[in-house]
């Protein structure tokens, strides 16, 4: 197409902005060669374009004169690209017959020179006019939102989120890979500042999921394939077998009792390998859905074949016990998706100098949690390996975080549970606690107060990060127990303090699968692991796909408080997208000009929104313009030229360069 | 019982000079430092130091020139490593501490007849000239430039070297002795 | 991997570090391997020349990794600890800072020497580990051991900053080996501890109570001997055992001595030419394991 879409009418206004862009640029100047290009019938400048009476001269203009091409010579288009379309669309034009040039940002506030900035100004504004000739006018997309949400991953953040979202009518579908929900929450014993029994306040929630008629539970599941765009998710989900079915059992647990396994035998995961469980179990007494499993690996029946089946047996008319199940494949469509997978804890392998595993009563937090529950595998006491209570026990803090060769980042909550820790080892210990730390971070509401509290206890406090975790004795008061060599910063003196029980605070970092999940989900990362949200600060909870939100550690590490209210922001964000019933698209996205595509697909591995697609009935190239988000790429990469892009079409970029150009 | 005022004012610091020790290899991290103390917790001279190597750390960052170059805490150095291979921030400690001697040399800031610059000099001067360390003389020149009483404490173990062979008094010297640095620096066009 | 390798003794080698040098060249001839001595190399500054000026220090240990790698061979064997570190660091520098380099190659091409960085710097602890495997050592195996537990000490300067010799945090190679010769280690969490290096010499007491400490742990732990892989260790807690003994009150009587004597012996070398008359220490335990196994015995 080399005619302009018919006779441009062309207004140009050269914004002052008040001193910013007519301190530097001779506006006058600019406006008045402007009135002199061809297609130009109006030529105004202003002091402010984006006010009202601004707005009002474009629309009586468009009126008097009857202009069909705005083009406004002012700031970035990020401010009032949509205040000058808007005021087009007001005149009776579409929106996109109207332009901006930034001639601050890009002119005044960056250059000294006024003659040349003025000058510049002017051959910005000429490429401008050229290539408004060549715009035509465009529709935004509308896409219908698909009520249904799906939630991935199951601790508090997902079933606060999941709970919100139904509770306003929305069908939610949570899929949680463990058995269970309840995530890390539920292997807390109480939560910081107040000391709250965090199986109590989380269990209730829990429960209120699995009776909530909107939401269905799938736990043992996965997400594995989702395709599809904002509004329109075609999701995969994975279910793998129980051995259960989850419709009859009872959860009354007979099962496990009759097991031939008179003793518990294998590593307990959710007690973190420090109790037994048998091959049919249950993660913990208060496990959603209140369901048991067989473990594969372990059990008898699935490693020979030959066992007695005591299980089946107790659980007799019911006929809950399945050998037979396999991985089954359900696939669901929804609108939305809540991402809520949290965190891993960083491992202590990767902290060799603390010996854990060498010394057997060095601990991690996590371990140290399921000690002091009373339904873990002590029953709530604290003790050593052999048995006995420890009298003295250090907790060290930030291990795995602030550390180039582990995590740079701060893990934000383990300042405050190693306070909490300190606070109840002493309880169920009467034990003599040092805490080591680097800064202490008590930002949130109440946290200092409760460092205070702590300060109060006669907890030890030592400023300094503990360099060696010996067994090495230097005198006999140290015989027999592990010896923390720290230097104490505050009194100055390098100390070696003989502890029973060494705890480390482990930090926060994302699964190890979490780069396989954010691909699958079509999301950023960080360089540090942790999902991209759309804005750091304006737009946490959002990301760069409409349509998918975070919510909790998936996005970066942080206490319940935040990762609730997170969970609560995505929800409304989700139910906003849905009440609006569909979002608008912009319309410059790329498009195939059928004739001319020669079906080489080299435009399909270059869209990063993997918005083109290869129709193979017809062997061409097809853009999802819901997808597409109008990056370029494939435009420039298409060899037959047969990818154009609305807005940015070959005619309008060739007559906007060339207008540039023409100074002469 | 001496009672000593212990203001340090601004005027006394120079944080210039941190910024040129920054800019030499080994010393970029410097300013990373978040004052862990690791280093000092791992350093099994510690324990000796007037000034700990994270207080060198801060000393150094706040401009405290004369504080640093004059401590005890660099000489006592033995560039074991320990404190680089666990620092947080990968800070290159041991080469700050290499750095700081080197600047204490040349500002002759460090203690007098204190044995170890002494006996870096002297290595220094013996290695110069020959290409290589004839340790017996080595130690009796380092003896002598610091406390000669050294060499009494050292008889003992003298003999026990001698008797074994391990010792002699053989003036060790390179073929090539033109070959060293410290003869060609002048030939060298850069520097 | 190569049946022949430069070999840089440094001065410490030539003079206390004598059974380090004797017993290297013995152990790698009972292996078959070829081991040439750098010709007219020079001392390659340790700690104490990097004290006083950086740029001439790292050109001092340069001249080494020069005419190493004029010989056009590929390998430099170091056995000394600080005489590795340093000539390790010289090629990290020039490679990580061109103002070094610049240095570096300057004063080279005074000398008309070329620049040392594609020769390959190796210890021959990880040279045992990783180039003749501890298969070869186990079959090569004639001499039981009667010596008792070994306690293997590593020092600082193999183990850090650079990791090729073995891992920082509990390295285990020399026990490896050792145990692959038949010969038993004990568990020693002092093992990278400093044993303060010149500071015996300057700091005495200081130097002196670092070794204590260290010996009166090994013997602690139920070592009969401490293996060391550096020349100032083996001396630092070979000669001051008298001076330790009043100290802790402990009858302390320990042989310290290289790996490779250890090595070297389990192979079927010749006491005199494995340098243990050069221990001051230990010599009374020593002369019982030492006479008991003279004959070399059936395969073990």
């Amino acid at each position: 197409m080399s005619e302009t879409n018919g006779t441009a009418r062309i207004g140009v206004y050269v914004c002052h902005c008040g001193t910013n862009i007519a301190g530097t640029v001779d506006v006058k100047a600019v406006a008045e060669y402007a009135a002199g290009l061809p297609g130009v019938l109006v030529s105004r400048e202003y002091k402010y374009m984006c006010s009202d009476p601004g707005q009002e001269l474009i629309r009586s203009d468009v009126h008097d004169h009857n202009l069909n091409r705005i083009v406004v010579a002012s700031c970035s288009p990020l401010l009032h690209e949509h205040t000058f379309r808007t005021a087009a669309e007001k005149a009776g034009l579409n929106p996109y017959l109207a332009s901006m040039v930034n001639i601050r940002e890009q002119d005044s506030w960056v250059h000294l020179d006024k003659e040349l900035a003025t000058r510049k100004a002017i051959d910005l504004v000429r490429a401008a006019v050229r290539r408004i000739r060549f715009n035509k006018p465009l529709e935004k997309g509308h896409v219908a939102i698909d009520p249904n949400v799906l939630v991935v991953g199951g601790g508090i953040a997902g079933i606060h989120a999941a709970l919100t979202m139904a509770n306003a009518g929305k069908h939610v579908y949570l899929v949680e890979r463990e058995p269970t929900i309840g995530g890390h929450m539920a292997k807390f014993d109480k939560t910081f500042p107040t000391l709250d029994c965090a199986a109590c306040i989380l269990t209730p929630k829990m429960t209120s999921v699995k009776a909530h008629k909107n939401i269905t539970l799938m736990t043992l599941s996965e997400v594995t394939g989702i395709n599809g765009y904002v509004g329109n998710y075609d999701v995969t989900v994975t279910r793998h077998p129980r051995y259960i079915h989850e419709d009859l059992c009872a959860g009354c647990m007979q099962c496990i009792e009759a097991c031939v396994y008179k003793q518990p035998r294998f590593d307990d995961e959710f007690n973190m390998g420090l109790g037994k469980r048998k091959p049919v179990y249950i993660p913990f007494p208060q496990a959603v859905p209140q369901v048991v499993l067989i473990d594969p690996e372990t059990c008898i029946q699935f490693k020979k074949g030959t066992c007695k089946k005591t299980c089946v047996e107790a659980c007799g008319d019911r006929h809950a016990i399945d050998f037979e199940q396999k991985d089954e494949v359900e696939k669901i469509k929804v609108g939305t998706v809540v991402l809520s997978t949290g965190f891993q804890a960083v491992a202590p392998e990767k902290v060799p100098y603390y010996r854990y595993g060498v010394y057997p009563n060095v601990y991690t937090s996590l371990e140290v949690e399921r000690l002091i529950n009373a339904s873990g595998p002590t029953g709530g006491d604290v003790v050593l390996r052999d048995g006995t209570k420890p009298k003295s026990v250090g907790i060290i803090h930030c291990v795995g975080s602030r550390d180039e060769y582990t995590n740079r980042w701060c893990s934000r909550v383990c300042c405050m549970y190693s306070l909490k820790l300190a606070h109840l080892i002493k309880e169920h210990t009467d034990a003599e606690v040092f805490n080591f730390y680097i800064d202490m971070r008590t930002p949130g509401k109440g946290f200092e107060e409760f460092y205070q509290r702590l300060l109060k206890e006669g907890v030890h406090f030592i400023r300094g990060r503990v360099a060696e975790v010996t067994d090495w004795a230097d005198d006999p008061t140290e015989e027999g127990k592990l010896v923390l060599r720290v230097e104490d910063t505050m009194s100055a003196f390098v100390r070696r303090i003989p502890v029973d029980m060494v705890v480390l605070s482990m930090g926060l970092e994302p699964h190890a699968d979490a780069g396989e999940v954010r691909r699958l989900f079509n999301i950023g990362c960080g360089t540090e692991g942790f999902f991209t949200e759309r804005h750091p600060k304006l737009a946490p909870v959002s990301t760069f796909t409409d349509g998918v939100f975070l919510a909790g550690c998936c996005q970066g590490p942080k206490d319940i408080p935040d990762t609730v209210a997170q969970a609560g922001a995505a929800a409304a964000e989700v139910l906003a997208l849905i009440d609006a019933g569909s979002i608008e698209i912009e319309p410059n996205t790329a498009y195939v000009v059928e004739e001319a595509c020669s079906g080489c697909r080299t435009c399909i591995g270059l869209c990063p929104y993997s918005a083109i697609t290869f129709l193979d009935d017809k062997k061409k190239a097809s853009v999802n313009p819901v997808l597409c988000k109008g990056c370029g790429t494939c435009v420039a990469g298409c060899p037959s030229g047969s990818l154009r892009q609305n807005l940015f079409e070959d005619e309008q970029i060739f007559e906007e360069i060339e207008g540039v150009l023409d100074y002469a | 019982m001496e009672i000593k005022r212990q203001m340090k004012h601004q005027k006394e610091a120079t944080p210039e000079w941190a910024h040129q020790i920054t800019k030499l290899p080994g010393c970029e991290k410097l300013f990373s430092c978040i004052q862990c103390g690791t280093c000092s917790g791992t350093c099994p001279l510690s324990i000796y130091m007037d000034y700990t190597p994270r207080r060198i750390m801060n000393l150094v960052r706040e401009g405290f020139r004369e504080d640093a170059l004059a401590s005890q805490t660099i000489w006592l150095c033995a560039s074991c490593y320990s404190c680089t291979v666990r620092c947080p921030q990968q800070i290159q400690i041991t080469d700050i501490m290499y750095t700081l001697k080197r600047e204490a040399i040349k500002s002759r800031l460090f203690p007098k007849r204190f044995p170890i610059p002494a006996l870096a000099r002297e290595f220094y001067g013996m290695v110069s000239k020959n290409g290589r360390s004839s340790e017996m003389w080595l130690v009796m020149r380092m003896a002598m430039k610091s406390n000669p009483m050294i060499l009494l404490t050292m008889i003992g173990t003298g003999w026990n070297l001698f008797k074994t062979g391990r010792m002699t008094l053989r003036r060790e010297k390179i073929r090539r002795v033109s070959e060293l640095p410290h003869e060609n620096a002048k030939a060298m066009e850069v520097r | 991997m190569s049946e022949e390798y430069l070999y840089f003794p440094g001065c410490s080698l030539k003079a206390t570090g004598r059974a380090y040098e004797e017993s290297l060249l013995t152990l790698f001839r009972l292996l078959d391997i070829k081991l040439d001595e750098l010709e007219d190399w020079n001392c390659c500054g340790a700690t104490s020349y990097m004290s006083i000026d950086e740029e001439k220090a790292f050109a001092l240990s340069a001249r080494n990794l020069a005419l190493a790698q004029k010989t056009g061979k590929k390998e430099l064997l170091a056995p000394c600890a600080a005489c590795y570190l340093v000539l390790k660091k010289t090629q990290d520098y020039v490679e990580r800072y061109p103002s070094m380099r610049e240095y570096v190659e300057a004063s080279l091409k005074a000398a008309n020497l070329p620049m040392g960085d594609k020769i390959r710097t190796r210890h021959p602890l990880e040279v045992l580990y990783n180039d003749i495997g501890l298969d070869r050592i186990r079959s090569k195996v004639v001499r039981k051991w009667t010596g008792g537990p070994v306690a293997c000490y590593y020092g600082c300067q193999a183990v850090r900053p650079y990791y090729e010799v073995d891992k920082p945090v509990d390295p285990t190679r020399m026990e490896e080996l050792l145990e692959a010769a038949g010969i038993p280690t004990v568990k020693y969490s002092l093992k990278t501890k400093c044993c303060g290096g010149s500071l015996t010499g300057t700091i005495h007491k200081v130097g002196v109570r670092l070794n204590a400490i260290l010996l009166k742990e090994a013997a602690r732990n139920g070592a009969k001997v401490v293996a060391t892989l550096c020349p100032l260790c083996q001396f630092n807690l070979d000669a001051y055992q008298g001076e330790i003994r009043k100290q802790t009150q402990q009858n302390l009587d320990m042989p310290i001595l290289y790996f490779t004597q250890l090595l070297g012996w389990a192979l079927g070398g010749d006491a005199r030419a494995l340098g243990f008359r050069r221990s001051i220490s230990g010599q009374a335990p020593m002369k019982q394991w030492l006479s008991a196994s003279k004959e070399v015995a059936a395969h073990v």
